[in-house]
């Protein structure tokens, strides 16, 4: 009894901190119909500047917040300016690009400044507590549930009240229409980032005085968490974003009290994926169907898509080839052999996400559960990696397909959220199915690539076999793209209603797609493992899939040949460059933003 | 011999809007037969009814006999249900030819292939003989109907729909249809934002699809060609039938005057939009 009490209290803390969050962003949806995926970026500034405050100005707890909300105010607004007021009329999703360009920018930036190493975040305040029926709430609850709900009440009165409020909420119903009546609509976008910024800020503050710990990777969790929140309230509802953030936090904290802390996540997302299959509208959303205007959720920028004769592309391939007679470095090698498993995954996705026009967030979870199975085989069951890297790559096929499956009738933003979220289950389902999957430890002594006793251990053998993968699927994926099926996933992804109404069934080409791009995405996860020869739930994290969303789009969306030079161009030149590895996040972020801006249909050109 | 298509008593609610009130109206093998109204009447979602897109709170949708008012959009056309869109809907980064290709989907042999989705791909991967000239059977069927718009869409077959003309996404959407070899092909205001002479070309190719025995519903506001093509009219008022009948009788029918002058003119009535 005791201990339920606990965690309820410390459920609520967390729903609070969540809050805080959560209000953000669905303050920012309800204006600028993005999630804004810098939401974490900016919690995890808010937390740096909080720290950079006590420590070196020794500044007293209010001053603290204050300092953290101004400066994350202005950082909120500077956001809007320059990342996102450009993108006004573009694809719905260009702007959610935009922003996860952003964190990456931001979030490197702060690993630079503060260096990647948690830090201490010492709070002064006094250390008694106050005893509940058996259990106790210390000064720190007090203290986050106050500014939670302060802020809270300050957010209402403000809504309800002032004329900016009311600007606010005219916006969210109908921009045009407000633009229309007067209202600076760039003034409300302004001030709502602003303050959804000023707010995450000081969660981010909050959070690092709690577990008196702050990193540089907290923010994406954050984002995650929010978005959580946010969806279980119902996208761009202030009041259920609350109530969202209340339950989730609650719904955490008694997860850990029953299973465990390594479960605490995956209670999270298993929560989103519930809501958006039973609600996908949320608490109060109101019963609504999920927008079915077409496009949505795609990137595809009219375009025509840069004709490469066929003979320049045979010669590129054959100059890969010999590339290791005439420049055998390994080196040199491993960086391009990691460009062409890259290169898979590109693939994989330019065809769900750009083809298909299922954009996806949480395709690194393929190479995981591709990795994991050809290790598991190899390492566990003896089988020869001959043998387990394509079993390994139908068994993503299948699983993967079985995952995305019931996500297949969302639209819009919602399926990429989905995917997301599907991409953390499948790490966090790793993590603690420690009877498969040797749970925190990872698989260790995964044997080299080998069939019937000889191994593929040097750099051009495996060089030469992970570009004869790439080249083969790139080939297997234009035949696919060139018969009927390609042309319906472009058809369903152009207007899937119109695609229905002519006898497509939609849900099994979606499958197809994601059947054929899970198998390309396991290959290259199992081949992974057996080079790496250790595997743990994080060799393949979210990072890598809106790394791969990066390659795809500055490839040209759908486009074969440009994914593989997009993953040439993100994976093998900052490799190649040393000097660049340290920024390479930097570099990543700072391409999205610039070809969202520029360059929507990427360098070939979309298909 | 009974009709090729029945709607009985088909009802249709937005919260407290009846947008389809109890409407009965059949439509027999061969028959051109028109929906008109004011904005409103609820012409559209009744399309959306008989196409899978939408579904009734009430009554029935019989096509050749089988109730198909609770069938998926895809089930539908797979029987040989086509529609057009009001607003028109093409697939905007798919070439002409694509896009009338895909209105012959449901003719792919290769979609439905003994094997399910898995023998679907291998066939479209492997493309065996009889894949392809199933393919270029079907191309050359596309390219046929391209040529029935005279040249209006066969020069520009391999642009992407996104660069056509208004008018030109209108007739790509009813060739689209056309592939799919309807036995019964729904039109919504296939001349809607067309000028004069668009207009009387799009009536002659209508007029020709009816001479060659298509059964056609049509809805159009242009009642002058309703009035020349059509077998018979309904008429729909608030979600209700009116009246019904050859055009000469409905065109004088006390009851339609009053819907269309009752309403400040022929198919202007805002507040009700929201229904269409």
């Amino acid at each position: 009894m005791n201990s339920f009490i606990d965690y309820t209290v410390n459920g609520l803390v967390i729903g609070n901190v969540y809050a805080l969050l959560a209000v953000g962003l669905a303050l920012i949806f309800g204006v600028a119909n993005l999630i804004n995926f810098a939401h974490g970026s900016v919690y995890t500034i808010g937390a740096y500047v909080g720290w950079a405050a006590i420590t070196f100005l020794h500044t007293p707890l209010a001053v603290t917040i204050l300092i953290v909300a101004v400066a994350c105010g202005a950082l909120g607004a500077a956001i809007e300016r320059v990342a996102l007021r450009p993108l006004q009329g573009r694809a719905r999703i260009a702007p959610l690009l935009a922003t996860i360009g952003l964190s990456f920018v931001l979030d490197q930036l702060v690993q630079l400044i503060a260096s990647p190493n948690p830090r201490a975040l010492p709070v002064d305040l006094p250390d008694w507590r106050i005893s509940i029926g058996g259990g106790s709430v210390g000064p720190m609850d007090i203290l986050i549930a106050g500014v939670g709900l302060s802020s809270a009440a300050l957010l209402y009165g403000f809504l309800r009240f002032t004329k900016l409020g009311y600007a606010v909420r005219a916006t969210a119903q109908d921009r045009d229409a407000a633009r229309q009546m007067g209202v600076n609509v760039d003034g409300v976008n302004s001030a709502v980032f602003a303050i959804a910024s000023a707010l995450g800020g000081v969660s981010g503050l909050l959070v690092g005085m709690y577990y008196n710990h702050i990193d540089p990777a907290m923010s994406f969790q954050a984002t995650l968490k929010g978005v959580v929140a946010v969806v279980i309230g119902g996208v761009g509802n202030v009041p259920g974003a609350i109530v969202g953030s209340l339950l989730l936090g609650l719904t955490e904290s008694y997860g850990i009290a029953l299973f465990g802390t390594t479960y605490r996540n995956l209670f999270a997302f298993a929560l989103l994926i519930l809501f958006l299959l039973v609600l996908p509208n949320g608490l109060f959303g109101g019963r609504k169907a999920v927008e079915a205007e077409p496009m949505t959720g795609t990137f595809i920028a009219p375009s025509r898509a840069l004709r490469v004769p066929d003979y320049v592309v045979a010669a590129l391939a054959a100059g890969a080839f010999a590339l290791p007679l005439v420049a055998p470095a390994p080196y040199l090698l491993q960086v391009l052999t990691n460009s062409w498993l890259a290169g898979l995954l590109a693939l994989s996705l330019t065809l769900v996400a750009g083809a298909a026009g299922q954009m996806s967030f949480g395709h690194a979870g393929l190479l995981a559960i591709g990795g994991y199975a050809s290790a598991l085989l190899a390492t566990d069951y003896g089988v020869m990696p001959l043998v387990s890297v394509p079993v390994a790559g139908v068994v993503t096929s299948l699983l993967g397909t079985a995952l995305v499956f019931p996500a297949f009738r969302l639209r819009g933003h919602y399926i990429a959220i989905a995917t997301l979220a599907i991409g953390e289950i499948v790490s966090l389902v790793i993590l603690n199915w420690e009877s498969l999957t040797h749970g925190a430890m990872g698989v260790t002594g995964i044997p080299p690539l080998s069939a019937f006793g000889y191994e593929v251990t040097s750099a051009r053998a495996v060089y030469w076999l992970t570009l004869s993968a790439l080249v083969a699927f790139a080939l297997l994926q234009a035949r696919l793209s060139s018969s009927h099926i390609g042309r319906t996933l472009r058809a369903l992804r152009d207007d899937e209603i119109a695609a229905r109404s002519h006898g497509v069934k939609v849900t099994r080409y979606k499958a197809l797609a994601f059947g054929f791009a899970g198998f390309g995405a396991g290959v290259s996860g199992a081949i992974s493992a057996h080079l790496f020869s250790y595997l743990n739930n994080q060799t393949f994290d979210s990072q890598l899939s809106l790394l791969a969303v990066t390659m795809a789009i500055l490839g040209g969306m759908g486009n074969i040949l440009g994914a593989i030079v997009g993953a040439v161009a993100l994976v093998g030149l900052p490799e190649a460059f040393r000097f660049a590895a340290e920024y390479r996040i930097l570099i990543y972020g700072i391409v999205l933003l610039l070809l969202v801006r520029f360059r929507p249909q990427g360098l070939l050109g979309t298909t | 011999m009974a009709p090729l298509c029945q709607v009985r008593a088909l009802t249709r609610r937005f919260g407290g809007l009846t947008a389809v009130d109890a409407l009965d109206f059949e439509i027999a093998q061969g028959e051109f037969v028109s929906l008109i109204g004011p904005n409103g009447a609820g012409k559209t979602t009744t399309f959306n009814l008989m196409s899978g897109l939408d579904r009734a709170d009430a009554g029935e949708v019989l096509f050749e006999g089988r109730r198909i008012e609770r069938l998926a959009a895809e089930r539908i056309a797979a029987l040989g249900v086509a529609r057009t869109f009001q607003h028109g809907r093409v697939f905007g980064n798919l070439s002409v030819l694509d896009n009338v290709l895909i209105g012959a989907h449901t003719r792919l042999r290769a979609t439905r292939p003994w094997g399910g989705p898995v023998a679907e791909l291998a066939l479209a991967l492997w493309r065996p003989r009889s894949v392809r000239d199933d393919y270029a059977a079907r191309e050359s069927e596309a390219r046929a109907i391209v040529a029935r718009f005279g040249d209006r869409l066969t020069p520009r077959l391999d642009h992407r729909a996104h660069s056509l003309s208004y008018a030109n996404r209108r007739r790509l959407e009813i060739a689209r249809a056309l592939a799919l070899r309807p036995r019964l092909l729904l039109l919504d205001e296939p001349t809607a934002g067309m000028n004069p002479t668009e207009t009387a070309e799009m009536e002659g190719l209508i007029g020709e699809l009816k001479r060659e025995g298509l059964t056609i519903l049509l809805i159009e506001h242009k009642l002058d060609m309703v009035m020349r093509l059509s077998d018979r009219v309904y008429v729909l008022d608030d979600g209700k039938r009116i009246a019904a009948g050859p055009p000469d009788a409905v065109r004088d029918d006390p009851a339609v005057i009053e819907a269309y002058l009752g309403h400040s003119g022929v198919g202007r009535r805002p507040q009700a939009e929201a229904a269409e």
